[in-house]
């Protein structure tokens, strides 16, 4: 079975193509990145997936799945860009996928989507809409991402797609958005709140997406891997000390002082929980995290 | 563990049927050291300060789901603390009673943390739901701050009741277990609200009593759990079938108030009442 993933050169995305080649499948990858130590059995394109360099691959490669991972978020990339990446990457790839028979389709996204505001409950379910646009413009174009993904269900029934909303992970690659969250020695908390933050490994997050490609998931599943903790307990597990700010402060102190940068909508995402119910996806796939959250954040210590 | 900590409290904090994680904490984010730290002053003000009595707590399941349905009365909130002190004081099966929380707290800085810590979760349905599918035991007041809110001249009398708890109690076939909170119009007779300082602080209301501050007196009160009650359904029920279950569970509820109010000598009552021989003191 070939396999194609998009946005490759990614932490998660290399890991992916790790374990998918060692367990015998042909890997072709797409990303305007480069990845210079690229290993064996993996076929690296160095393109941009809305150009004709991309299309090009599904009309020779002729792939039998798909793992879609090249989004981007508002750490790196501007508006414009990031809804041409984001929805119009999503768009073209899931158009490719149909017109070359693609027969498996996987778009890894954000637990994030769901939103995190005072009133919503914890243990999100794949049928509750993902409301995050509506309070924090930077994650508008994902949500659309992610919906777009999932109309796929209905607009080509033939393609099995399955969309994944991953929570947050943690690993020795040091890439992700909680771990940018802890980059330095001190995390900045909203003073007062205090919310559950779930996150997996990085391995096993990996794990959860080549299996949802073997296992040839359809439909829409929130992928996390043990219960969650709260930011406080992470802070403390990863050697990091948690400076409480006050909320009116707070926009002030993000990207000074060794704090990192967050636009100012994301306060959300530190005072209240996003939690998601993973119950589908275990059944569907019976995947089970290898590693607890003490072992993932006591791990990501030295990092 | 701090030497303020309650050795009974401690002790049953650990028996609790809930699992716990590296860190003390549950899925939904209750903390075994929060628990500790916030009812061993409870357990003070439950012996000694409104020196209450629990009859009926063998009605209350050791393990398992199920949903208490009380009275609310007495403004603070302190009938909630004192029924949830009574379940964690009781040494036979010590449960941990979990609440919904009233959204203006939920909202709240530091309120919010706090209550997740105790397992009080905001009052949304969902919540609910997780956690009687999670076996928790739920307590529940049907009639929401109406009822806490309640005067000193309507003492005793059941406000309208939600309809909530009986769909939510079909949905996930859970017993209801009727509770009376007796003694708590007494503690914090409420003569008035001042209706613009609600308004101010976005609260529900705010209550003067005659001790001017938001302290209850020490009346003594009791606690009475009524036998549990099964209900055939499964939440999807027209109105007025749920209706009636609810009258049901209010009845019983009004039979065990009647009953709690004939029980005690004089209305004002500063003695602790006697238990029943079963009960043990710490």
């Amino acid at each position: 079975m070939k396999i194609l993933i998009t946005g490759i050169s990614g932490t998660l995305a290399r890991g992916v193509a790790y374990r998918l080649t060692r367990r015998g499948y042909e890997v072709i990858g797409i990303d305007r990145r480069p990845w210079p130590d690229v290993p064996e059995g993996v076929e690296m394109h160095q393109a941009d997936i809305r150009k004709r360099p991309a299309e090009d691959v599904f009309r020779i490669a002729r792939p039998d799945a798909l793992v879609h991972m090249a989004t981007v978020t508002h750490f790196t990339t501007g508006t414009e860009e990031r809804y041409r990446i984001n929805l119009g990457g999503t768009r073209k790839l899931f158009e490719y996928c149909h017109e070359y028979g693609v027969k498996q389709a996987v778009f890894v996204g954000r637990h994030t989507v769901y939103g995190a505001t005072p009133d919503s409950p914890l243990y999100h379910t794949e049928d509750e809409p993902p409301l995050a646009g509506a309070a924090f413009k930077e994650l508008a174009d994902l949500v659309a991402a992610d919906l777009y993904a999932g109309s796929a269900l209905w607009r080509w029934p033939e393609l099995n797609t399955a969309v994944l909303r991953l929570c947050y992970f943690l690993g020795p690659s040091r890439g992700g958005t909680l771990a940018g969250f802890l980059s330095g020695s001190r995390v900045p908390l909203v003073l007062g709140f205090d919310p559950l933050y779930q996150l997996m490994h990085e391995w096993d997050a990996e794990e959860a997406i080549t299996l949802a490609v073997e296992k040839q998931l359809r439909g829409v599943f929130n992928v996390a891997g043990p219960p969650p903790v709260p930011l406080s307990t992470v802070c403390e597990a990863t050697g990091r000390r948690a400076v409480p700010i006050p909320e009116p402060l707070y926009p002030s102190v993000l990207g000074r002082f060794g704090f990192p940068y967050l636009p100012p909508d994301a306060i959300a995402h530190v005072k209240y929980p996003i939690v998601i119910d993973n119950t589908a996806f275990l059944e569907a796939t019976g995947f089970r995290p290898r590693y607890s959250a003490k072992q993932t954040m006591e791990g990501f210590r030295w990092n | 563990m701090s030497f303020l900590d309650d050795p009974q409290v401690r002790r049953n904090v650990d028996r609790l049927p809930i699992e716990f994680d590296d860190y003390g904490f549950d899925r939904f984010g209750l903390s075994k050291k929060t628990l500790v730290r916030a009812y061993s002053p409870m357990a003070l003000v439950y012996r000694r300060y409104l020196k209450v009595t629990a009859f009926g707590l063998e009605n209350v399941p050791a393990e398992g789901r199920a949903l208490i349905i009380a009275n609310h009365s007495g403004g603070l909130g302190w009938d909630a603390g004192m029924i949830l002190t009574s379940l964690i004081l009781n040494d036979e099966a010590p449960r941990l009673g979990q609440g919904m929380a009233e959204f203006f707290l939920t909202r709240s800085p530091f309120a919010r943390p706090t209550l997740r810590r105790l397992g009080h979760l905001t009052g949304l349905p969902e919540h609910g739901e997780q956690l009687l599918n999670d076996e928790r035991l739920l307590l529940v007041f049907p009639e929401g701050a109406r009822g806490a809110g309640k005067l000193y001249k309507d003492r005793y009398k059941l406000v309208r009741f939600g309809t909530g708890f009986m769909r939510l109690a079909l949905k996930t076939s859970s017993p209801i277990i009727p509770c009376a909170f007796i003694g708590g119009e007494e503690s914090f007779p409420q003569l008035f609200h001042i209706k613009w300082l609600a308004k101010l602080v976005n609260g529900p209301f705010v209550p003067v009593a005659p001790q001017l501050i938001f302290l209850p007196l020490p009346v003594a009160c009791q606690i009475y759990y009524g036998p549990p009650m099964y209900f055939a359904g499964d939440g999807s029920e027209p109105d007025h079938v749920i209706k009636e279950q609810v009258e049901e569970v209010r009845q019983a509820m009004e039979r065990l108030i009647s009953a709690g109010l004939d029980a005690r000598p004089q209305s004002f009552m500063f003695q602790r009442m006697p238990g029943s021989k079963k009960e043990r003191r710490p």
